[in-house]
């Protein structure tokens, strides 16, 4: 298969070229004055000065600027530890049905069927991922880490213990250092062992009186599995402390295993790697945050709760108060609610199947060391050579490169998830991506990719001379 | 595929091919490629029965039909404005929809330049020189806001400094993002619905870190004493953050000259009814470049020397910076800062100023009628409003708020014997009727 991105070239009267799309205030634009409105004059703005252009004009400007973007419907994308599959198309349609883009601060009596479903929700996250309660307020998976860190934080405070350190993998999401930090609480990093999990022994020696938490993905960002779960939760546990499931990697566990069973006191779920709801190019997301029932009473509020058939918004005794202003991002947890609803528990155990059969068979049809397994739903691949590069070249063969780069635990690490969503025959196509790739020179990785839309970004001249607006291009 | 109990829907394999795959692998069943310990094995079920498209689709109209279907008069914070067909098809586009964070710039041109216009957007309607790309709302980006403060401020102030009426959850997820440090949120007066300066002036001192403000009030007021408030915060060596939102910053006074040092907020662009789908608003001035949260677009240059855009500044994120990060935000509201971009673009600068301006326009007029109803004082604010004002009720406003849910309208009760309006160009056909019930229930 031959790929070539859609590219749309300004040509200026000289047939000089200066930049792909031109930006709408390049096409057209107006400075309106504002003036003989209904205020007086100091308590409005002089002007305005914005884009001016018509529906079709603006149609197809962003048109072509889709056409220049790679979505999962394009080919495959086996971003590691990102998780992109499919976004079925229904959900979409679900959640645009009349009614269920409510106002969020509508009485619980005059929105009894929303609750009802929201309610169904909790429930639903609850049962998969074997927790007592759950919020659906976190609006994206590192606000779910945020949310349970604070949730974890209320409950030492509660109970009086003064802990103030999170122990946290060296190889885990950046997010949970940030979450962790953000609560305020001091980051302790924790070497792997050589086999890439855990290292017992220098958990041991981390956790103490300090330790409030332990936050954890499992399987690992390596796609390890975490054998030990048991004893790390008795580690944890028996020092007072709390264990946090990182739900980035969930897919991989659906109808297989649930954090609850494991021992984890506290997780969220990423919606859209677990569930596939749309990533939208960086979000909305949702991150609903899951705790067992010594943690319920410190959960944001309002929880759903029912009694009788009647569905209302309820305060957790020791809550820790609001994480979003109003109840998360909805529409994506009606999404959430349709996919899960599609799939049911043939579905939810058979996802976690193909995507584990989906990573191995690539793993296996690749000429690439792969220094950690059994992995389950992603490995990592060392690239040889700069991973960064092996990821531009693979650009130009109709694929999205896997993660580059990270966990660093892996030299040149190419973190790949192809996702139960892909078939055989894109796992293929994947396959000789990568190793076209390996066979390339390199000079031809260095001067890819030439079949995108635009050619090699030079990413650090952009930072060192930061342009973020057009207004900062115009006054060049 | 299209029938359900028989696995995932979504997963392409044909029995064959997973005989095959499994074979290459070396395995001789699926269950062997887990490395589960059997203790923590799952192997019960969690009774949910799969279901296919049409019947959720059904389950769910069921569900949302036993909803009441009332006109929403609500705002405070989430407003409803009518959002053009084009924004749905554009930005339901699955090259759009269906992509990923852009990771590999080369590939992801088109969102990446959606996103700088979302950025230039907000410079034009802020006045401040960068704008991030995306906060999950309002709140979450006041809450970052006032972290940046702490970060930048040399002094060792913690106060920050809200205003007395502001949305209960707005200051709820405030104090959250604060709990890890050791400021404390504190409150100014108000009068009459906006910011009393000369008390405010009596609160701050050199411990305060921001002052935070809101144009319009969380009561629909628009706020006369910005530039005071602005130079009170200056002068005191606290930030200034100033709460609005796209469509209101398209009228009223222009943020940097009143001195603002961040502005914050929901967008109120590409939403609709979306049923909290947020969008936080972030700017701030080019001094805190390498402070500000969240996802910065720049332009640079390809290897062809032509203009192409990419993630920038990107050793201020989590996944670099981890615990020293300037936030843990990751995902954000790209989509609907894409949905607010078009929104705005479809509108055009005359749109955009029409619009504010019927927004306030329509809420002076609604004002006007309900102040003829006997039992009702409206405004109850004696100020120019933005889309939404307060009434005041003879009757308790709970009960009036549940009576008027009776005849077929949302509204907020937001204190004893107030209630709050919000209307827009969404419901203003309603208003007759909104009128007509009030001389019920007053």
């Amino acid at each position: 298969m031959r790929y070539d991105q859609a590219r749309w070239t300004r040509e200026d009267g000289d047939g000089s070229e200066d930049t792909y799309e031109p930006l709408l205030a390049e096409k057209r634009s107006a400075e309106v004055a504002v003036e003989d409105g209904p205020l007086p004059d100091d308590l409005t703005r002089e002007s305005v000065d914005l884009p001016d252009l018509s529906e079709p004009e603006l149609a197809r400007h962003y048109t072509r600027l889709s056409q220049m973007n790679y979505g999962v419907e394009s080919g495959p994308f086996p971003l590691g530890s990102c998780t992109m599959k499919y976004n079925p198309k229904f959900t979409e349609d679900v959640a645009a049905l009349p009614g269920a883009g409510i106002h969020p601060a509508r009485s619980a009596a005059s929105t009894q069927g929303t609750l009802e479903l929201r309610h169904h929700l909790q429930s639903y996250l609850a049962r998969i991922g074997g927790m007592h309660s759950v919020t659906l307020q976190p609006p994206a998976g590192a606000a779910g880490e945020f949310t349970g860190i604070l949730v974890a934080k209320a409950y030492h405070e509660e109970h009086g213990n003064d802990r103030n350190e999170i122990i946290v993998p060296e190889s885990a999401h950046g997010t949970n250092f940030a979450s962790a930090a953000l609560a305020g609480y001091d980051v302790v990093s924790l070497p792997s062992a050589e086999d890439g999990r855990v290292d017992v022994e220098a958990l041991e020696a981390a956790v103490g009186d300090d330790t409030a938490a332990l936050m954890l993905t499992n399987p690992n960002t390596l796609g390890l599995f975490e054998r030990d779960i048991e004893e790390i939760a008795d580690i944890v546990h028996d020092a007072g402390g709390l264990l946090y499931y990182d739900g980035a990697n969930l897919n991989a566990l659906l109808g297989r295993a649930r954090p609850g069973d494991m021992g984890f006191d506290v997780m969220h779920y990423n919606v859209h790697k677990t569930f596939a709801t749309p990533h939208g190019g960086g979000g909305p997301g949702a991150g609903p945050v899951g705790v067992v029932e010594e943690l319920a009473p410190y959960l944001p509020t309002p929880q759903i709760g029912e009694s009788d058939g009647e569905y209302e918004r309820v305060e957790p005794e020791h809550s820790i108060g609001k994480v979003h202003e109003f109840d998360g991002n909805w529409l994506v947890l009606l999404k959430t609610y349709a996919y899960i609803a599609r799939l049911g528990d043939s579905g939810l155990s058979d996802t976690s199947a193909k995507a584990v059969l989906n990573a191995n068979y690539l793993a296996s049809q690749i000429d690439y060391e792969i220094p950690f397994s059994p992995f389950h739903h992603e490995f990592v691949a060392s690239a040889g050579r700069d991973a960064a590069d092996v990821a531009k070249r693979m650009l130009d063969y109709g694929v999205h490169p896997p993660t580059t780069k990270w966990p660093e635990i892996v030299d040149e690490a190419l973190m790949t998830e192809p996702t139960e969503a892909e078939s055989r025959a894109a796992l293929d196509q994947l396959a000789r991506a990568f190793d076209r790739a390996a066979a390339d020179s390199d000079e031809a990785l260095e001067t890819a990719p030439e079949r995108t839309a635009a050619g090699r970004i030079d990413q650090a001249d952009a930072a060192r001379n930061p342009r973020l607006s057009w207004q900062a291009l115009f006054e060049e | 595929m299209s029938e359900t109990g028989r696995g995932s829907p979504f997963a392409p394999h044909t029995d064959s091919e997973t005989a095959a795959m499994l074979d290459a692998v070396g395995v001789d069943s699926e269950a062997a490629l887990f490395d589960i310990p059997e203790e923590v094995r799952f192997d019960d079920e969690f009774g949910i029965r799969p279901r296919d498209e049409r019947e959720i689709r059904r389950e769910v109209r069921l569900h949302l039909d036993r909803d009441d279907d009332l006109t929403e008069f609500l705002g405070r914070g989430h407003y409803d404005h009518y959002v053009p067909s084009m924004v749905d098809h554009l930005a339901d586009r699955s090259e759009f929809l269906s992509s990923y964070t852009q990771y590999q710039p080369e590939v992801a041109q088109g969102f990446l330049q959606s996103l700088f216009e979302y950025q230039s957007l907000l410079v034009e309607l802020t006045g401040l020189e960068i704008a991030n790309c995306s906060m999950y709302d309002g709140a979450s980006a006041l809450g970052e806001a006032a972290t940046l403060a702490l970060r930048v401020r040399s002094v060792d102030g913690n106060r920050v400094l809200i205003p007395e009426l502001l949305a209960e959850g707005r200051r709820a997820v405030l104090e959250n993002y604060l709990a890890g440090t050791d400021a404390v949120v504190e409150t100014y007066p108000m009068d009459d619905g906006n910011a009393d300066c000369t008390e405010l002036e009596a609160v701050l001192d050199d411990d305060c870190a921001m002052v935070y403000a809101e144009n319009p009030t969380v009561r629909g007021t628009i706020e006369e004493g910005l530039e005071e408030i602005g130079d009170l915060a200056d002068e005191h060596g606290a930030l200034f953050c100033l709460g609005s939102d796209l469509v209101a910053l398209s009228l009223l006074e222009e943020p940097a000259r009143v001195g603002a040092d961040v502005v914050v907020g929901d967008a109120a662009l590409g939403l609709g009814a979306s049923g909290g789908l947020g969008l936080g608003l972030f700017a701030t001035r080019e001094e805190f470049l390498r402070q500000v949260p969240g996802r910065l677009v720049g332009a640079g240059e390809d290897s062809s020397g032509k203009r192409a855009y990419t993630l920038t500044l990107q050793t201020r994120e989590q996944h670099i910076r981890r615990e020293r990060a300037t936030s843990n935000i990751c995902t954000n509201q790209a989509w609907v800062a894409l949905r607010a971009a078009m929104h705005a673009a479809w509108l055009g600068p005359d749109g955009l100023v029409n619009l504010a301006e019927d927004c306030v326009t329509n809420a002076s007029d609604l004002a006007e009628r309900l102040d003829d109803v006997e039992g009702v004082d409206a405004p109850a604010h004696d100020r120019h409003h933005f889309r939404e004002f307060a009434v005041r009720t003879d009757r308790p406003a709970a009960d009036v708020r549940k009576d008027l849910e009776g005849e077929g309208f949302a509204v907020h009760a937001i204190d004893e014997h107030l209630v709050q309006i919000c209307v827009t160009e969404t419901n203003t056909g309603q208003t007759d009727d909104l009128v007509d019930a009030f001389e019920v229930v007053a």
